[in-house]
């Protein structure tokens, strides 16, 4: 019997932000004296009627989640997708009490527990120890029941030797292991995450998105939200897309990621280099990948692009691909035979090619480059990263788990003899 | 298992906000042990500063107020005791009421993030203002042996002022916690606040004082009740209470009281917003 546990009918969340206009460069003293003044007399007037008094000229109201309508059963596990700003964030916020929303209404059946951020409220100057009592408070624990738990989260953060080390000298491994571990051992019936397995080293992502399959094994009713379409994929029974706070999509969780990559949304994590200093004179302007994401067992493009402050031969290079767990999957090698590649003020060196298949089993990896190029000589890491999305499926059975699967996704028949 | 329904909507007051309130009593201790614990981390003389401070106030006062302007002591009580029986109270209040007001602010890492009755930052600093309070209590004690002054039974009900002194606290650091988030002036205005309040409060002067006539009309201040409270039950009766002022006094207390807990809920829901 799968009954509803959050039913949300014409949700609406609205924002008003203030945006500075754009000032001449040289503006008179009687121009700014009367700016001073129409803002001093909005500010004046926002504290008459009791509002909240916000910076900036112009005033501009922004609907961050519009009219949105949907059920979320008992039992499932949800991920909620889309780019950034599409309202993701603000909608686990009004589902987790913390703000309320402007219009519509939603209706909550259980007990709620929402992880917005790994280890809020975890104060420097106190110890591992009292750090668990603080943070698992803070997530709504009781006492009795942190206490309860407190071994297995010791074991599970893997810092019995250092709980009574403020966690200011912690390394951030730890410290972000710790504050899982406290809020993997919350035991509500709906479970609110947001993006938290973007953190800590692979082999501990791995081990968090265990527990949130167990937690979802249990029937318990999980939200997630995550640009990580693999993690979603693995972990997710349904999905909601959700696009400039409007619902865009609702069903399976792999109809919803065909139709997030059909709009052609670039992923976050996806092409958005900005400029990258590699030495004192050579710079990456670019380094792109198209289309990302990509599916398994299809081919891509690739835009490389530098400059320089001098004059320079660049003797070798290469792109690198790396799991989310650091394991060099492959390399393109993009030396010459017969010349070096040469890159100065005037002329920038731009490289453009293809992968013609990328036999990669679904999951985020990292794009780095290995640069031999004046004094330097180094591998340069998380520059980028291409996501890999699964491929239409190839048999009746529904894949493994893509951590279950390796890197590669070969192809590959046989016959019973 | 109790299936609580919870329905959220622009506007609609939490209906088991009490008892959620009840409910995170935890994270209340938890959040005033942290404050306690850390307030005196990475200093030199650690809780000492919770003595010092009252104390060389305390022989300031004494010079100024009882040695060069000469003013009048309560009945036979040495000076220093009238001051420091004025100041105990006075800075349980001043520092109650800045630590909550400034709470939310310092907090709103936290508001932003996880859910729970937002009273509970504000009320939880108050803590921190009590137990430095309660260390400096030693001071006063240590004051009446060196003077060999011994308290009648009106000291029994010195913990029913101390409670006074918290409400008086409260109220006002709900009411400006919750206006703070919006208009950030009012840190600006608070140790300004607390500062002229040393010197009309009766803190370095017996509230005997002020003219009769005008008393009545002073003790709207809720802290002329508390302290002349306060002064009462350490020095019996050589301070005799003035009963109109400190029944207005604990008027106003509930006024502000009321205000503080009204607003702070009216406003709380869209504390994350405004941070």
């Amino acid at each position: 019997m799968s009954d509803v546990v959050i039913r949300a009918e014409g949700l609406g969340k609205r924002y008003v932000i203030g945006h500075e206009t754009q000032r001449e460069r040289y503006s008179s003293l009687r121009d700014s004296i009367a700016r001073g003044v129409r803002t001093f007399a909005r500010k004046a007037g926002d504290l008459a009627h009791g509002r909240p008094i916000i910076q900036g000229d112009e005033l501009e109201e922004v609907w961050a989640l519009s009219d949105l309508d949907f059920e979320i059963h008992r039992g499932e596990v949800v991920g909620i997708i889309g780019r950034n700003g599409a309202g993701k964030s603000t909608l686990l916020k009004v589902l987790s009490r913390i703000t309320e929303p402007t219009v519509g209404r939603v209706q909550i059946s259980g007990r709620v527990a929402s992880l917005l951020e790994v280890g809020t409220g975890f104060h420097p100057e106190l110890s591992g120890r009292e750090n668990i009592y603080l943070n698992g408070a803070i997530l709504g624990m009781s006492r009795a029941e942190i206490r309860r738990k407190f071994d297995e989260i010791v074991a599970f953060a893997e810092v019995e030797k250092f709980l009574d080390t403020p966690v200011k000298r912690y390394s951030s491994g730890m410290y972000v292991r710790l504050a899982f571990a406290v809020a993997a051992h919350l035991d509500p019936e709906i479970f609110i995450v947001d993006e938290v397995l973007a953190v800590g080293d692979g082999e501990f992502q791995r081990k968090c998105l265990g527990r949130m399959s167990e937690v979802a094994r249990d029937g318990r009713t999980v939200l997630f939200v995550s640009h990580n379409m693999a993690a979603v994929q693995t972990l997710c029974s349904r999905g909601i897309l959700l696009h400039a706070g409007g619902l865009v999509a609702e069903g399976s969780i792999n109809s919803v990621v065909e139709t997030y990559v059909a709009k052609g949304a670039p992923s976050v994590v996806g092409n958005a280099l900005l400029r990258r200093k590699l030495s004192d004179s050579l710079t990456l302007e670019k380094l792109a990948i198209e289309p990302n994401p990509a599916t398994a067992g299809c081919g891509v493009a690739f835009a490389i692009e530098f400059t320089s402050a001098e004059p320079l031969r660049m003797t070798e290079l290469s792109v690198l691909i790396y799991s989310n767990l650091g394991v060099r999957v492959a390399i393109v090698d993009l030396r010459m035979a017969q010349s070096t590649h040469r890159v100065s003020p005037t002329e920038p060196l731009r490289f453009r090619g293809r992968v013609f298949d990328l036999p990669l089993v679904e999951g985020v990896y990292s794009i780095g480059l290995f640069v031999a190029c004046g004094d330097l000589r180094s591998d340069v890491y998380d520059l980028t990263s291409l996501e890999i999305l699964r491929s239409a499926p190839r048999s009746e059975l529904a894949p493994y788990a893509s951590r279950d699967r390796g890197l590669l996704d070969l192809r590959s028949e046989f016959d019973v003899v | 298992m109790n299936e609580v329904t919870l329905v959220l909507e622009a506007g609609r007051a939490e209906q088991h906000y009490w008892r959620d309130l009840w409910r995170y009593r935890d994270l209340f201790l938890i959040l005033a042990w942290r404050d306690v614990s850390v307030r005196y981390k990475q200093t030199f003389i650690g809780v000492a500063w919770a003595v010092v401070r009252p104390f060389l106030t305390m022989v300031i006062f004494t010079v100024v107020f009882g040695k060069l302007a000469k003013l009048p002591s309560e009945g036979n009580a040495p000076y220093a005791l009238l001051v420091f029986a004025g100041m105990l109270p006075w800075t349980l209040f001043s520092s109650a009421l800045t630590g909550a007001a400034d709470s939310m602010i310092a907090s709103s890492q936290l508001v932003g993030k996880v859910y729970f009755p937002r009273m509970i930052i504000p009320v939880a600093t108050v803590v921190t203002a009590l137990i430095d309070f309660l260390v400096s209590l030693s001071i006063l004690v240590a004051v009446m042996i060196w003077y060999r002054f011994a308290p009648g039974w009106p000291i029994l009900l010195l913990p029913a002022f101390v409670a006074l002194a918290l409400l008086a606290s409260i109220g006002p650091g709900l009411w400006i916690a919750a206006l703070n988030l919006k208009y950030r002036d009012f840190r600006y205005l608070i140790p300004f606040l607390v500062q002229i309040g040393l010197y009309v409060c009766p803190v370095g002067f017996s509230s005997s004082v002020i003219p009769a006539e005008y008393r009545l009309l002073y003790s709207l201040n809720p802290m002329v009740g508390i302290i002349d409270g306060f002064r009462w039950s350490i020095l019996g009766g050589e301070s005799p209470l003035y009963l109109p002022g400190f029944a207005l006094s604990l008027l106003v207390i509930a006024f502000f009281l009321w205000l503080g807990i009204s607003r702070f809920r009216a406003t709380e829901r869209s504390f994350a917003d405004l941070i």
